[in-house]
């Protein structure tokens, strides 16, 4: 049986890519930057390598479906502070990708007393671990897909989020609370692969181009002059103010386009140096750009009036909590992608009838990879997919079929990625756009209820002259 | 493929639940006595009840069963109920709180994760809380229907260890330590690591002398508590009054005739103990335990009431409890037999087993007409006369019956007692 490794995308993968150039790997693919998730090693044509999200590493190692893994030790321990038992070995500090987490809270209102200590972090683990730890007698932990750093002082009271230095978080206007990790990459392995099979040479070919030296410094000497330059005003919120979310990531030139088509001018969005405040030309309204996926809770809660966010989230979000206030106000008609289920080209299946029977013969549960656990969770349920499993992601999810998973639960805009990895739709879940989001149970002001429905209104008119 | 049970977990069997129900029982008929009155309350509760400061351990609710449920939005989470007495304490404090005292008892399941695997994740428990007292009078009523309890169900053998929370955290103020050590070593005495209280006073040498004592001697009488007063009083004053309040706990005790142990550093795994704990062992394995928790109720926002409690591992007894040693007559077996398809003779069945029922015996109507096991009598109705013939569990006599009330006279007189033993 081939050994098989797990290699990160995002925040480690140049430096990853590097050390493997040095021990020769010679990757095919690794370097490029389009989404291609099965590289090729010439020097172990027979190793099977995945690209997957760093996140998901130390579980899918942990799981067996890895033999190794790199990742850094902040998603590592992550997994270990929820789940110590897991089988997964640290095998070596691979002194690159260096950080910190921190536990912080913003420069303007440092912690104070309150009744329920509401916490952002993509680390929803050891954010809790930590609340316990520190006889925090009543929290809420808001996990968040990224941007945590734009939650305090309005939406949390504190963010667990990781940074270079100190000095990034002043970048953020925060103040570290707590010291609560620091981290860098490893390799890891899955302890039963460990014990029973002969990784030495994947190992070796690793470990011997590591720098003998200690860990660098300068890095972060580099990293905190950096973050200087980059501090933003952080705007008091009145109760009259209508706060707006925006997305990041790829909707946001049309999210920008629609709010200038309403007359809404806003300045600095999409910001090349990352501002998540930025400001608009309309009094009594601040707005935050954060993820689209943390949008419906972070409305639940009364964290923002309004935002701008996808059906997809709007019904991964009611799906979890039904009981939730969030509704759909408007739909915006840009960012359409459909929701499919996907499936191996070699699976002998067509569609969701055919699917049921093929699971029916199997022995094994089948497994559902997804980033929309609920949608998936609620589409195997609605299917009788019988003894099922879902596996949570963090993105990449066409790199797990077919070993990893048997199903995707995806959102695709043309089909074409999906085709590209041999994949197949078999059904489609629904078609979404953008939509604009509220609070059904929020009680407003007669001034903030009338900005508002200006706003709507504005947007309204833009959508409808699109 | 065959569906097992979730991992962790535990079925009950007939046995098993034959002897849960006889322990229970046992439990339920002493708190009666005692005036205790039982509550329920629901599986499910806020994390945020077990979190409150003083109530568990970080360690223990590092093991919760925790989670986002329907109402999750707002990140509020909730449990799978990890405590018996947590729970009961809320109940009296949202109910029953204007009702001043309240003796109440409960048997409920409660939920820890445990990684070994030979560990059930879903225990049981039988508890008594005694809220509104503060007097070392009520913790001797608990502690004594606790040993009564266990001598009913026939156990022997019973060890019970005395320590004290208000004087093991006056000790640990004297050390020195800043709130956050002074807790993170009372967490550690709590979960059991009697080692922890020890490795720190070597470290203070001139406590060393005065500690040492407390917590290497074990002690057997009020003389022990005695004695360490005259020695430590004069250097720690501020020990003094928990002192004095466990010496008067175990003087009653002394006066009641119960052995016990005195072992300070000996912990329960419960934060929110504050003055007097005890522990009960059989053959080295705990089987129970409880203490003083005055500071719960205050810190869940009722008035200053003080309380106490006790548990017995339910899960633990029912290894060591011997069924026929306790349990009590159980009514005769008797399966009735009917020709199939005949409605007359299948009413008559119906009415003599609903009437063998009405008389105090278990009666079973025969389905599959295998040969009978662990029957006393077996009853074949017939659809001619004589309508019933008896035939006892050897084969040995047979009679023939034409009425019920025949039927009910004979056995009466063959089996003399309607009960036999198990």
């Amino acid at each position: 049986v081939a050994i098989k490794i797990a290699l990160p995308k995002g925040r480690l993968l140049r430096k990853t890519a590097s050390l493997l150039q040095k021990a020769d790997w010679d990757l095919d693919e690794y370097h490029s930057k389009i989404n291609f998730y099965h590289p090729k090693s010439q020097r172990f044509p027979d190793l099977r390598i995945r690209v997957l999200h760093e996140k998901d590493i130390p579980i899918q190692v942990a799981v067996g479906n890895y033999d190794l893994g790199i990742c850094c030790l902040d998603w590592i321990e992550e997994l270990l502070s929820k789940y110590p038992s897991s089988d997964l070995v640290e095998v070596k500090d691979l002194l690159y990708g260096e950080g910190t987490l921190y536990m912080a809270a913003s420069v303007i209102e440092p912690i104070k007393s309150v009744s329920v200590m509401r916490i952002a972090s993509e680390y929803p683990n050891l954010a809790e671990s930590f609340a316990l730890k520190n006889r925090m007698s009543r929290f809420s932990i808001f996990p968040v897909w990224g941007a945590a750093e734009v939650y305090p002082p309005e939406n949390a009271d504190m963010a667990l989020l990781s940074a270079k230095a100190e000095a990034e978080l002043a970048g953020y206007g925060m103040v570290p609370v707590s010291k609560v990790l620091d981290f860098s990459a490893f390799l890891i392995a899955n302890k039963n692969s460990w014990e029973s099979r002969n990784l030495g040479k994947v190992v070796t070919s690793i470990c011997d181009k590591l720098p003998e030296t200690e860990k660098r410094t300068s890095l972060k000497e580099e990293a905190s002059q950096r973050e200087k330059s980059r501090q933003y005003a952080v705007e008091e919120t009145m109760d009259y103010m209508v706060r707006l979310a925006l997305p990041d990531g790829h909707q946001q030139q049309p999210t920008l386009n629609l709010l200038n088509r309403g007359g809404i001018q806003i300045d600095d969005y999409p910001s090349e140096t990352g501002n998540r405040r930025p400001r608009v030309n309309i009094e009594g309204v601040s707005i935050k750009v954060i993820r689209p996926q943390d949008m419906p809770l972070q409305v639940a809660n009364g964290n923002f009036d309004l935002a701008v966010t996808g059906r997809d989230w709007l019904a991964e979000h009611l799906y979890q909590f039904p009981s939730s206030p969030v509704k759909e106000l408007l739909g915006l008609k840009f960012g359409r992608v459909r929701l499919v289920a996907v499936v191996s080209q070699e699976l002998p299946v067509a569609d969701a009838n055919s699917l049921r029977r093929f699971i029916a013969e199997r022995e094994e549960p089948f497994r559902v990879a997804s980033e929309y656990v609920n949608i998936a969770d609620k589409y195997a349920r609605d299917n009788h997919l019988g003894h099922y499993r879902v596996i949570p992601t963090w993105g990449s999810t066409e790199a797990f079929l077919p070993e990893d998973a048997d199903l995707l639960i995806e959102n695709t805009e043309t089909g074409r990625t999906i085709a590209r990895h041999n994949l197949k739709i078999i059904d489609t879940l629904f078609e979404s756009t953008a939509c604009l989001i509220g609070n059904a149970s929020s009680r407003l002001s007669p001034a903030k209820k009338e900005r508002m429905g200006s706003i709507i209104a504005r947007l309204k008119t833009a959508v409808e002259s699109a | 493929m065959r569906i097992q049970r979730c991992k962790g977990m535990r079925d009950l069997s007939p046995e098993e639940m034959t002897v849960f129900r006889l322990v229970e029982g046992m439990f339920r008929d002493c708190c009666f006595k005692w005036g205790y009155r039982e509550v329920r309350t629901p599986t499910i509760e806020y994390l945020h009840l077990f979190t409150s400061a003083g109530t568990l351990t970080p360690s223990m609710l590092g093991k919760v069963y925790s989670f986002l449920d329907w109402d999750g939005w707002s990140g509020e989470r909730v449990v799978l109920r990890p405590d018996g007495t947590i729970p009961v304490a809320r109940l009296y404090t949202e109910n029953l709180e204007d009702k001043g005292l309240a003796r109440l008892f409960y048997a409920t399941n409660i939920f820890i994760f445990e990684e070994a695997g030979e560990k059930t994740r879903e225990r049981w428990q039988c508890g008594a809380e005694l809220i509104g007292a503060g007097s070392p009078l009520s913790d001797a009523e608990l502690i004594s229907l606790a040993l009564e309890v266990l001598k009913k169900l026939g156990l022997k053998g019973v060890e019970l260890r005395l320590s004290h929370a208000g004087l093991v955290k006056a000790l640990l103020v004297k050390l020195g330590l800043s709130p956050e050590e002074q807790n993170r070593l009372f967490d550690q005495i709590l979960d059991g690591d009697v080692e922890a209280l020890a490795g720190v006073s070597r470290e203070s040498p001139e406590l060393e002398s005065a500690l040492l004592p407390l917590l290497s001697l074990k002690g057997q009488s009020p003389g022990f508590l005695k004695n360490l007063r005259a020695l430590l009083a004069q250097k720690m004053p501020e020990i003094k009054p928990h002192l004095d309040d466990f010496l008067q706990t175990v003087a009653l005790l002394e006066a009641l005739g119960c052995g016990y142990q005195i072992d300070i550093a000996s912990g329960a795994g419960f934060e929110y103990y504050t003055g007097m704990i005890f522990q009960l062992f059989i053959a080295g394995e705990k089987i129970g335990g409880g203490g003083r928790y005055d500071a719960l109720i205050p810190a869940m926002g009722g008035g200053d009431v003080p309380a106490s409690g006790f548990a017995l591992y339910l899960d633990r007894l029912m290894n060591l409890v011997k069924p026929e040693v306790i349990a009590g007559p159980v009514p005769m077996r008797i399966l009735v037999r009917v020709p199939a398809g005949n409605a007359d003779a299948v009413k008559e069945a119906f009415q003599i087993a609903g009437s063998l029922r009405e008389a105090g015996y278990i009666a079973e109507l025969d389905l599959d007409g295998k040969e009978p096991e662990g029957f006393a009598w077996i009853i074949d109705v017939q659809e001619q006369a004589p309508l019933f013939t008896l035939r006892d569990r050897a084969g040995a006599s047979q009679v023939g019956a034409t009425t019920i009330s025949e039927v009910l006279r004979l056995l009466e007189g063959k089996g003399g007692d309607k009960d036999s033993p198990a």
